[in-house]
């Protein structure tokens, strides 16, 4: 889910650089008003621990495929989410700079995508609700906590890495880069990040529970029985209830109104509209219309080009075949210019 | 090698390439870290099929890989990561955006290709551009840029010490690996019933030992920030470098050189 530079617009790239920036500093702010100098290297170490731990291929039962750790969850509920998530900064800021995942330029749009939803929205609305509550109160207090660490790890890791994937889709068709519709675009990203999002739910919440049963006190917000838990199940369930509804709401939202406007416009809102697009034959697929018969016109008005050359009304300063030629001179130049170096460099030598 | 152990030799690449001597490696930090983001934002900026503009930027990595003596090639095998995802995003294009925008005697290139080439180039350049800014300058130079830059102390200093800390944990994550799969040849990954005390012991070992970290950056005097690093790198040569690399890019992206040289052999 690392997004490339090539996959961002400026302006997009500049805007998710701000909110993640904006939740950067809010974190340092509180983690400088706690005064916990300790803290820092235990941010360190925890952060350099996620990145090795995502070497670790972990072998899903009944498939011949592994998985691995992303670790936002996982950093969360070990340090607390403004801790987890400048550990997380750091951890992609290292997998950007020295592993080539993901752009400079798109760090905040990953640390969004990858580091914001586990540590906040994965804390603040499902795994503290979870832990607080007094679901599985029935099963003893051990059982009980490992079930709503379980629970909250897997529900955490789903629905953060869907927002995650979300993003993405939201990002890049912002972007204008891609031509694939909104719609089809979140349609392939979303079910293959459930996936993922399942298999990382499993091993945070495997190595949650190993860490429960030996140092309980390194896991946020476990302490606390049943009797003075501050939320109900009817809240639990409420505060799900909510996010789901902001999260459907948003995706529908968008895959509603945002289906890449004009081939959408141009092939109506059917069902033969969206194989059109998808199975890219017009032909076959177009609806018959007056409306439809005025978009093709359209179409091949804007179609017709003069030969040898780009539409100007896309590219003004666009490629050309004189562009071209003019790409092969400038690299005979630079060619020449680094072999005379090379040339100097030797001789000089 | 396994998964671990590609990962150590890779950071070990790195340190090494970064320790070597050359123009661009004495340039300072700031002044590449300046210029990357520059060069990176200006090919993001172009238009999505302006292929020949963005051509013209592949300039920059051109001659700053000659000049530094890195070898292109451990840059392009980085980008076995980048490329899939940007060729998962734009391979749709040549099929929905059919329109013929280019025709080179009796073959017709549509708008999706020449969009889809764009993005992949654009990938290219900025990935190449950031590599050559880590594999030329060390990391302590790194944290001292970001630091100018203000970038709050709190987050250099965990990016400084995760740094440290990664080859150790990394190692210790290749040893256990190795162990494990001696007792379970052919098991492709970790069986599921280990998943929790595989990790969960190491991170065990890791709270502790960030526990004896911090007691001794405290003997060792830690006030809360780390001493900067003084390169002692020339400031001149480093202005002039960001100022005549800044002036280029904003010429390649107002002027499109390679249709002005193109014109004069083609009408």
């Amino acid at each position: 889910m690392h997004m490339a530079d090539a996959l961002l617009a400026p302006p997009v790239a500049a805007g998710m650089a701000v909110a993640s920036g904006a939740a950067a500093v809010y974190s340092i702010s509180r983690i400088r008003k706690e005064n916990q100098a300790e803290k820092i290297p235990v941010m360190a170490v925890s952060a350099a621990l996620i990145f090795a731990g995502q070497m670790i291929n972990y072998t899903i039962p009944g498939t011949g495929s592994s998985g691995h750790l992303c670790g936002g969850m996982l950093l969360s509920a070990l340090l607390g989410p403004e801790a987890g998530f400048l550990s997380m900064i750091v951890v992609l800021t290292t997998q950007c700079l020295f592993f080539a995942d993901g752009g400079l330029m798109a760090l905040g749009a990953n640390i969004w995508n990858m580091a914001f939803y586990g540590c906040f929205i994965g804390t603040y609305l499902i795994w503290n609700p979870i832990m607080k509550s007094s679901l599985f109160a029935n099963m003893g207090e051990k059982a009980g906590t490992r079930a709503k660490i379980i629970l909250a790890s897997l529900l955490g890791c789903v629905v953060t890495l869907q927002l995650g994937a979300f993003s993405v889709v939201l990002e890049t068709s912002a972007s204008g880069i891609t031509e694939l519709p909104f719609g089809a675009f979140a349609g392939l990203m979303l079910p293959i990040h459930l996936a993922i999002g399942l298999v990382e739910g499993l091993i945070t919440a495997a190595v949650l529970c190993f860490v429960y049963e030996t140092r309980p006190e390194l896991i946020q917000g476990i302490h606390r029985n049943s009797s003075e838990s501050k939320f109900s199940l009817r809240q639990v369930l409420a505060c799900l209830g909510i996010l789901a509804l902001v999260t459907g709401g948003l995706f529908s939202l968008f895959a509603s109104s945002n289906p890449d406007g004009l081939e959408w416009a141009l092939f109506g809102n059917s069902e033969e509209g969206y194989a059109a697009n998808m199975a890219l034959d017009e032909e076959n697929y177009g609806i018959e219309s007056s409306a439809a018969g005025t978009a093709s016109a359209i179409q091949e008005s804007t179609s017709f080009l003069p030969d040898y050359a780009f539409k100007e009304s896309d590219s003004p300063a666009g490629t050309s075949v004189s562009g071209i030629v003019g790409c092969g001179i400038v690299a005979l130049i630079a060619f020449a210019v680094s072999a005379a170096g090379r040339f100097f460099r030797k001789k000089a030598s | 090698m396994n998964r671990a152990e590609q990962a150590l030799y890779e950071l070990k690449q790195m340190d090494e390439l970064s320790a070597m001597d050359s123009p661009v490696h004495r340039f300072s930090a700031l002044s590449k870290l300046l210029v990357t983001v520059f060069y990176i934002l200006i090919v993001m900026s172009f238009g999505k099929y302006d292929l020949t503009g963005v051509f013209m930027m592949a300039l920059y990595p051109y001659l700053m890989y000659q000049l530094s003596g890195i070898s292109f090639a451990t840059c392009l095998h980085k980008t076995k990561y980048v490329i899939p995802l940007i060729a998962f995003v734009g391979i749709f294009n040549p099929f929905l955006d059919r329109e013929i925008i280019l025709k080179l005697g009796t073959v017709s290139v549509n708008g999706g290709t020449i969009s889809f080439l764009t993005i992949l180039l654009k990938g290219m350049l900025c990935l190449s551009a950031s590599f050559l800014l880590v594999a030329s300058t060390k990391i302590d130079d790194l944290c001292a840029a970001l630091r100018k830059l203000h970038i709050p102390s709190l987050l250099v200093t965990v990016f400084m010490l995760t740094y440290r800390y990664i080859s150790v944990l990394t190692e210790e994550v290749a040893v256990m690996s190795d162990a494990y799969h001696l007792r379970a040849p052919g098991q492709k990954g970790i069986a599921f019933q280990a998943w929790g005390s595989f990790l969960g012991q190491l991170l065990l070992r890791s709270m502790d030992r960030a526990k004896e970290l911090y007691d001794a950056m405290l003997l060792r005097g830690y006030h809360g920030e780390f001493p900067e690093t003084h390169s002692g790198h020339s400031s001149g040569g480093s202005l002039v470098f960001a100022v005549f690399s800044i002036a280029c890019f904003i010429l390649f992206r107002l002027v499109n050189i390679p249709a002005l040289f193109g014109s004069l052999f083609v009408r």
